[in-house]
């Protein structure tokens, strides 16, 4: 917590509507954010249960810098992934990290779950289990409306909810945050259904004094001159992600067809210049954030004859244009955000419900579904069959679209077709078909995505393939990566953030940082996070990618299968190494906290009183927890 | 010339708060946005408009007329600056603003009124808010 040397977290308990405060110094050495996040998920965890078990925990957690300084603005959330029944781990920006550091907690772990759909108003005074029986099978948009309506304090309050997908448990529900971002990946809006948790709203009124304002607002406008006036974050805001459609194409990167091919014929005709050209409107930033990276796309929809029209407008971006573009063979920019709008409102991850459907629309091709399982025709291209198997989907209206959703893997199990279930060990598979470092790099990645260790940027960075050096670049990334995840901060700011920033930016508001602190925080977080997939079960070792993803040229040519097993077997190596060298600072702390213990129990008579025992209880947890 | 802030370009705004971090830092060394003299708010939800609710620089401000004690004196340029010492948190300034651009700091029970130093303007990363000549509305 900023100015303090403890973590401030808020336990919720959905069983009995209890809450309880901790105020823990023995996360520190976690720094913040996904950090704190997996030291959280790692105690509260149960292997043994199912994901969607109402005594699995969800962690929310903002970082050690969130809103104090630029471009940190990112809430992560920790969870069993029912996607890859494995480490669930989500990102999300709008407000919700900017109203959390405002009310005053470093993280909330939700566990067990309400008798009846239930909407949790959280403030730094307060605390509410609200019903919310009446926004059961209403879609995200219009619930976030009425809880806006309802609820005061405009401008600096934050509202996550989940659409009718994430009510059916579909595998990869997700939870859209203050309307135009998400919690995306792996299923969390799933994980909140099953606690009948249908929103929750963060918004906070404290004051926070800054300690010493020369020092910390000097290292504030030396980043903020980096941000607005380099061009180290121009590309974001200007025509956004979405310009990178085009280049990927040409290169033989851009998933295509399921993975088909990689170059789109169409592809100038869904390209960001052809998004800013028709229908972009607006651009919008998160809280804290000077760059405005989000992306307002809008289209005039005719709803009936007679010249009845609507305007939709959804955010957009290469992700989303891939998985609802390319993928499916969508050829205009008016479909894609038709598509993006019924993902939105169901409230499903666009990459998933994409690429789930891109093999869908395969099997169709192959005979092993038929109509009978899919209802409307699915054929690449046709974005009204599309618009339709959203919904089904998300509905889970027949056995065929509840077993898509619980993803392309599990579906291809069942229907065949897994050469072509284009997924990382039950992620689907990100835009980026790039070469080895994203190929190796997504399979190896703690929670299966490219934003783990980037190693689709790796890919377009290098011209020739050496194996080790593509291993030890991803491997450096993914640690790197979990320490600047506990800074709190969007990826599209790692370039602003080096390692000198960061130091100065922490140590001009309280902490204590050197070079090598972050180096040991970043491996101290990996370890947690492999831990964690370790007790869920997981070995990198059993992970098989499907067939397609070598036969399918990258930009970097057609993948040597040879080649990716070998990097995995590298990457593995470096991993056990790190998971065997020794962390000083834990075993001070662990040290520090046992001679705490025993000279508590030490100086304690025999004979307790109630209130005493209630005294001594949180000393002992921390103990424990040790 | 004196100058005062105008919040004269909100179509540019693309909501990132900016301006009210920096106003907090500056003027309260606080990082709470509740601290802020400057208010970005949303028309209808984060798919409405941004607006500023910002103090606009009467020349015949209704606050320092509201308040009893001679807290508020007129400030050069349009708006008025706070006497802290003299004022006793009635919170009349705050209810005679018909722009609702007084806001609390219940800290220190007294109004949080804009002193139009500009930093907010100076950090604003896509001008929409600037310093303009008194005389020229």
């Amino acid at each position: 917590m900023i100015n303090e040397k403890f973590m401030r977290i808020l336990n919720i308990d959905l069983n009995t509507s209890k809450i309880r405060i901790d105020q823990r110094t023995d996360l520190m050495p976690y720094l913040g954010g996904v950090g704190i996040a997996s030291k959280l998920l790692e105690e509260n965890m149960h292997p043994e249960l199912d994901a969607l078990h109402p005594d699995q925990p969800i962690v929310f957690a903002i970082g050690a810098g969130t809103w104090v300084f630029p471009v940190l603005t990112k809430t992560v959330a920790m969870f069993r992934s029912p996607l890859t029944n494995e480490l669930g781990e989500s990102y999300a920006g709008g407000r919700l990290a900017m109203t959390m550091l405002m009310a005053g907690y470093d993280a909330i772990v939700i566990t067990g779950k309400a008798s009846k759909p239930v909407f949790v108003s959280i403030k730094n005074n307060d605390i509410a289990f609200n019903d919310a029986r009446a926004f059961w099978g209403i879609d995200s948009e219009p619930t976030g409306q009425a809880i806006r309506e309802r609820l005061e304090g405009g401008g600096k309050r934050s509202i996550i909810r989940i659409g009718p997908a994430g009510e059916n448990q579909v595998a990869f529900a997700s939870v859209c945050v203050d309307s135009f971002r998400h919690f995306g990946r792996l299923g969390l809006g799933a994980v909140m259904g099953s606690k009948n948790l249908k929103a929750m709203t963060v918004m906070g009124d404290r004051s926070i004094p800054i300690h010493d304002t020369k020092n910390y607002f000097k290292v504030y406008q030396q980043i903020y001159k980096k941000c607005t006036t380099t061009d180290m974050m121009q590309k974001y805001h200007d025509a956004g992600t979405a310009i990178g459609l085009r280049s990927l194409s040409v290169s033989n990167s851009l998933p295509t067809y399921n993975l088909k091919t990689t170059t789109y014929e169409h592809a100038d005709d869904i390209s960001g210049e052809e998004f800013a050209r028709k229908n972009l409107v607006r651009k919008v930033a998160c809280t804290g954030c000077p760059v405005g990276c989000i992306h307002i796309g809008m289209y005039r929809r005719e709803f009936d004859k007679g010249h009845e029209y609507e305007a939709i407008s959804v955010p957009y971006d290469y992700e989303l244009m891939f998985a609802l573009g390319s993928y499916l063979g969508i050829k205009t920019t008016d479909e894609i955000i038709a598509l993006i709008d019924e993902v939105e409102e169901t409230g499903m991850d666009a990459i998933s419900a994409g690429v789930c459907l891109g093999w869908a629309t395969e099997a169709v091709e192959h005979g092993l579904i038929d109509e009978s399982d899919t209802i409307v025709p699915l054929k690449f291209g046709d974005t009204e069959g599309y618009l339709k198997a959203i919904r089904y989907l998300s509905k889970g209206k027949n056995k065929f679209y509840r077993n898509l959703g619980k993803g392309s893997k599990h579906a291809s199990s069942i229907y065949g077709g897994a050469d072509f279930a284009m997924h990382y060990a039950g992620n689907e598979t990100p835009g980026y078909h790039t070469g080895y470092a994203s190929a190796v790099g997504f399979a190896v990645a703690s929670r299966h995505s490219h934003l783990d260790n980037g190693g689709y940027q790796i890919d377009q960075s290098v011209k020739e393939v050496n194996p080790e050096d593509l291993v030890s670049k991803i491997f450096f990334e993914e640690h790197d990566r979990c320490m600047v995840n506990g800074l709190g901060m969007c990826m599209f700011a790692r370039k602003i953030y080096d390692h000198q920033t960061i130091i100065e930016a922490l140590n001009s508001i309280g902490w204590n940082l050197t070079a090598q602190d972050l180096e040991q925080i970043g491996k101290r977080i990996l370890r947690t996070k492999l831990r964690i997939k370790a007790k869920y079960g997981f070995s990198q070792k059993a992970v098989r990618l499907p067939k397609r993803f070598f036969e399918t040229p990258t930009m970097h040519g057609v993948l040597d299968e040879t080649i990716v097993n070998q990097m995995m077997k590298l990457y593995i190596a470096k991993a056990n190494d790190m998971m065997c060298e020794p962390d000083p600072v834990l075993e001070t702390l662990a040290a520090e906290q046992k001679a705490a213990a025993e000279k508590a129990a030490a100086g304690k008579p025999v004979a307790k009183t109630a209130a005493e025992k209630a005294a001594a209880k949180p000393a002992a947890d921390k103990a424990a927890q040790g | 010339m004196a100058k005062y802030l105008s919040a004269s370009e909100m179509n540019k705004c693309i909501g990132c708060f900016t301006c009210m971090n920096i106003c907090s830092i500056v003027n309260k060394q606080n990082h709470s946005n509740t601290k802020s003299a400057i208010k970005v708010r949303t028309r209808g939800g984060m798919t409405g408009r941004f607006v500023a609710i910002v103090c606009i620089a009467c020349d015949d401000p209704a606050c320092m007329e509201a308040c009893p004690s001679g807290a508020l004196v007129k400030r050069e340029g349009g708006g008025v600056l706070l006497k802290p010492e003299l004022c006793i948190g009635c919170h009349r300034c705050e209810k005679a603003c018909i722009m609702q651009a007084v806001f609390w700091d219940d800290d220190i029970n007294k109004p949080i009124i804009c002193r139009h130093c500009g930093s907010c303007a100076r950090f604003c990363p896509h001008k929409c808010l600037e310093m303009v000549e008194a005389g020229e509305k």
